[in-house]
């Protein structure tokens, strides 16, 4: 009796065992990030400048938020920026990829060189970006010192532009890491299915298009998740590279959301445009975690 | 592996190959450049930099820039240079990237073969967690740093870290141990060994590429993180961004920019030998797992 | 079970090589991490520690001190304070009126304070009639640099009005020089229009728009006539300026590729760690049109509420340094700024610093001493980023004058 008792001790035990071991990171994703949301959704109802402080005010916040026009710029400025880093990381990472696995001589010092600027902290990376668009002392001033007289290029000081700019400095931080993302998937691709194509007389370009692309899907997904999260959280590179300016043409909404809560003292506005950065992130996540999680049942 | 390179190699032809390496050597020069900018005036007397050229090789080689930013630059009151922050970065990233890792791979050990009811919404919320702008985190955390007795203190740096790694962390191993075949840990169950057995004897020797990713991704992201950094754990404790930050972005006085490059490369240092080393087995275990889906 | 106690070992290890921080001493939070700033602040450092009193440095550079009040918002947030802060202007009021500061009437009855130090300033030191900062210095705002060489050559007298400033800038232009070295950030550009502002409308129109925040003034036609001024301004001001750094534009008047910069006093530095002298090589006035007028900004050490009475003791030590006239000669001398005291000899200070300590005395006098701006030390910092949001567009070319001016009433009411 006594050892059919621990027996069933043990059993309870071990169905037990992996609830407690995931019970304390479940617990801490739940209060330091569900539990500081809700905090943040709380605080743009409120008063608070300097500090959090718990007056009520309703959605005046919001409302003063979208009569700031720099909150426009924000918004637009992200759009813009999201949707060009994303295309064009994905198709720099994509191409680079397909060109390493063509059985290229020197792959393993090229790949590194690749991967490095994810490496890299914006921090002074920025300003040798800067430095490098700069027309006074950058490629344009090079290009005239090696007797290209003509050439432009002065995007950074352009308020119309320099969002651009941005969009060419992230791309060069991160189009490595997709190619990375891409050539794991091209690796994993099953040669049969290439060997049996291959049989059916398809054609080198209709190999990717039909194929292999299409087998990438994961790939596409992960690089999407992982590019949208650094496009939404991009502030350093931000800072460094333009500082928001010319003017206040390239403010992104980390910016505005940390000028507002910091600088300005305006607390309860840079929690109100915090909370609509999590909804538009909730908006893009949500259905692709959905999709994603219910198809491994 | 594909098998498209292979036997294509000859009907892509000599043409098609030399634009694949002009294309590759393109990108490579454009991803240097910065590099090249930062090295190269590193490696000048300040007043080649302001009056001339920052392209340009230097015309006095000079690593005096170098060896000030390691030991003698201005970080605060005393001129300490990096190093001192650089043992800082270390004690701080080594535990954070250690603990997060092996939480990591423990819930992803628990979601894929020891799935209970609602174990996706578990790991859908856990995902989201990834996606939290930093800078709403600042307050609300600072309070419950300073009620647990550890804020302005590396331990307080490492929790912070350590939950806001925990999202990455368990996608990876998750997405890996998802392809683990479950008959394996069936079998062994079967034959009586226990939930840690199992994990160990397991799951976790064939681990490695998979760490291997998550290691170098939790690592840059630490190592680079700036915000928490400052806020959490300034003076004695801070990072080497903090002390980077303090000797690039003084507000008046003169600028020695190559003393700043040499300090940012210095700063960069650990993740670029990380992914040099580590390189080869990255793309191997973003290969073996996390893009596989 | 094996993952909760390695984290606690190791949280436990951890703390245990990281927490003395807080012994008998103070603990400083400032963004003085430059060269000359850095040595300034360690004469304050070695008094302190001559009376026994550690230091434990806690420097967080980066965007003119923003970063720096980030941090104390964590760690007051944490109940954790540092003893002393640098910090300027409004700050210092917002902290005092969340009860955050110490009280140092004790310290500055003693000292005098109230004698010695000019009214404008104490507007910011004190709070409810209590003193709870110590100020380290006075920076003066409305200062142009100009180099002489390029004066000499075009044969040019420093300007007195605004019409022979814009005449002085067309020579200069039409010899091929930059006629303004400017770097357009925002801050910088406030720094220019608060200047130029005063020069339009003078005190009254200044503490009317900036101080009052009466529409009336924000949207006046003086505020379109500086708006225009700006955009005369622009024209003087090279195709590079955007994003430049201030003391890279202070070095293009250094190198003689400039003739003028308009830009506070830490410009000084640049000159004089260049190899230069005041009076010779470059000349300092003020921008014309606001002479008899000192707009300032003022670094203070604002004092935060410590519970242990020897942390006390060390504070009000510390005040009390700072306030000491040796410090305040070495900590400005080197800093290019002028005392926070009027009482102090003029002896140690090159020509534009006695200049300054004069002018700051003569204005304190008659009124003309102003809180600036674009320093924060006019209105509450939400204001004070609605208007530079307005200046940089407008300087950008985003807006015309009239625009601008009605944007600033509309920016300015919703930062309130």
């Amino acid at each position: 009796m006594a050892r059919a008792a621990s027996v069933d001790m043990r059993t309870r035990m071990q169905e037990l065992l992996p609830k407690i071991v995931l019970a304390p990171s479940f617990a801490l994703v739940l209060l330091f990030v569900y539990g500081f949301i809700a905090f943040t959704i709380y605080l743009s109802f409120t008063d608070s400048r300097m500090l959090p402080s718990y007056g009520w005010e309703g959605w005046t916040n919001y409302s003063k938020l979208f009569r700031i026009r720099e909150w426009d710029t924000a918004i637009t400025n992200l759009a813009i920026f999201a949707s060009l880093y994303i295309v064009i990381c994905t198709i720099i990472g994509l191409m680079l990829a397909i060109f390493l696995d063509q059985k290229i001589r020197g792959e393993g010092l090229l790949r590194p060189i690749f991967l490095y600027p994810m490496a890299l902290s914006f921090i002074v990376t920025g300003t040798a970006w800067k430095w490098f668009l700069d027309p006074g002392i950058g490629i344009e001033n090079t290009m005239h010192l090696w007797g290209w007289e003509s050439f432009e290029f002065g995007w950074i000081k352009d308020r119309n532009m320099a969002i651009y700019t941005i969009v060419i400095a992230a791309v060069w931080q991160s189009s490595g890491f997709v190619m990375a993302m891409f050539l794991a998937g091209l690796r994993g691709i099953d040669n049969e299915i290439l060997k049996a194509a291959q049989m059916d007389g398809a054609s080198n370009w209709q190999l990717y298009r039909r194929i292999i692309i299409p087998l990438l899907r994961p790939a596409f997904l992960s690089a999407f998740v992982i590019l949208s999260h650094l496009a939404i959280k991009s502030y350093d590179l931000v800072i460094a590279l333009t500082g928001g300016g010319p003017g206040n043409a390239t403010a992104v909404p980390a910016t505005f959301m940390y000028s507002y809560t910091f600088t300005r003292n305006q607390m309860g506005i840079g929690a109100a445009s915090a909370v609509i950065m999590l909804m538009t992130i909730a908006a893009i996540m949500v259905p692709y975690l959905y999709a994603e999680l219910r198809e491994k049942k | 592996m594909s098998v498209a390179s292979q036997d294509n190699a000859a009907s892509v032809g000599r043409v098609g190959r030399t634009f694949v390496y002009l294309t590759l050597l393109l990108f490579a020069l454009f991803y240097l450049l910065p590099f090249f900018i930062m090295l190269v005036n590193s490696l000048k007397p300040l007043g080649e930099i302001t009056g001339g050229n920052m392209i340009a090789l230097p015309q006095d080689w000079t690593i005096a820039p170098w060896l000030s930013a390691w030991s003698t630059a201005q970080i605060g009151v005393e001129p300490t240079g990096l190093k001192p922050y650089f043992w800082n970065s270390i004690r701080m990233v080594v535990p954070a990237v250690v603990i997060c890792t092996m939480i990591g791979a423990l819930n992803g050990y628990v979601l894929t073969k020891w799935r209970f009811r609602g174990d996706t919404i578990v790991f859908g919320l856990m995902l989201f967690s990834c996606f939290i702008p930093f800078q709403i985190v600042l307050i609300p955390m600072a309070r419950i740093l300073g009620i647990l007795e550890i804020s302005g203190t590396t331990a307080g740096l490492v929790l912070v870290h350590v939950v806001y790694g925990i999202g990455f962390a368990t996608l990876y191993y998750r997405n890996y141990y998802a392809a683990f075949p479950t008959e394996l840990v069936r079998a062994a169950q079967i034959d009586g060994a226990g939930f840690f057995q199992i994990f160990y004897r397991i799951l976790l020797p064939s681990s490695g590429p998979i760490t291997v990713v998550c290691v170098i991704w939790l690592f840059t992201n630490i190592w680079n993180d700036f915000l928490f950094g400052a806020s959490f754990a300034s003076g004695d404790a801070a990072p080497m961004t903090v002390a980077l930050n303090n000797l690039v972005n003084s507000s008046t006085g003169v600028r020695e920019y190559n003393v700043h490059f040499a300090g940012a490369i210095l700063a960069a240092l650990p993740t670029l030998l990380v992914y040099i080393v580590a390189g080869r087995f990255f793309v191997r275990g973003l290969m073996a797992g996390s893009v596989k889906g | 079970m094996t993952i909760k106690n390695t984290l606690k070992a190791s949280v436990a290890v951890l703390a245990l090589s990281s927490a003395a921080a807080h012994a008998e001493g103070v603990e400083v939070l400032h963004w003085w991490t430059s060269g000359g700033e850095a040595a300034a602040l360690n004469v304050l450092k070695g008094d302190l520690e001559g009376q026994g009193i550690d230091w434990t440095d806690m420097p967080v550079a980066g965007g003119g001190g923003s970063d720096a009040m980030t941090v104390l918002r964590a760690r007051v947030t944490a109940g954790d304070p540092p003893t002393a802060v640098q910090m300027l202007g409004f700050a210092i009021q917002d902290w005092a009126a969340e009860g955050a500061l110490a009280d140092l009437n004790g310290l500055a009855a003693e000292q005098k304070w109230d004698d010695v130090v000019p009214a404008a300033l104490q507007n910011f030191s004190k709070h409810d009639g209590s003193w709870v900062s110590a100020p380290v210095n006075v920076h003066s705002t409305n200062w142009v640099w100009a180099n002489s060489a390029i004066m000499a050559e075009l044969d040019l007298e420093q300007p007195g009005s605004w019409d022979e400033f814009v005449a002085a800038m067309e020579a200069a232009q039409a010899a091929g020089y930059v006629a303004l070295a400017h770097g357009g950030q925002a801050w910088q550009e406030a720094t220019v229009f608060d200047s130029i502002a005063m020069g339009v409308g003078g005190p009254e129109f200044y503490q009317a728009a900036f101080v009052d925040l009466d529409p009336e003034a924000l949207g006046g036609a003086q505020m379109v006539e500086a708006f225009q001024r700006m955009e005369t301004l622009r024209g003087f001001v090279d195709d590079n300026f955007s994003g430049r750094d201030w003391n890279l534009a202070s070095a293009m008047v250094v190198n003689g590729e400039a003739l003028f910069q308009i830009m506070g006093d830490w410009a000084k530095g640049e000159f004089v760690n260049a190899g230069q002298t005041a009076g010779e090589e470059f000349q300092c006035f003020r921008v014309p049109g606001s002479e008899g007028t000192v707009t300032f900004n003022s670094d203070q050490f604002a004092m935060f509420n410590v519970t242990d009475t020897a942390a006390m003791d060390a504070q009000v030590t510390m005040a009390s340094s700072v306030m000491s006239p040796s410090f305040q000669v070495a900590f400005n001398t080197v800093k290019g700024s002028v005392p926070a005291r009027t009482d102090i000899s003029d002896a140690e200070f090159d020509a534009c610093g006695k200049l300054g300590m004069a002018q700051l005395a003569d204005a304190a006098a008659s009124g003309g001493l102003f809180g600036s701006m674009a320093h924060g030390h006019a209105n509450p910092p939400a204001v004070q980023n609605a208007m530079y949001d307005v200046i940089t567009a407008h300087f950008n070319g985003e807006y015309d004058a009239e625009t601008a001016a009605a944007e600033m009433v509309t920016a300015v009411e919703l930062a309130q």
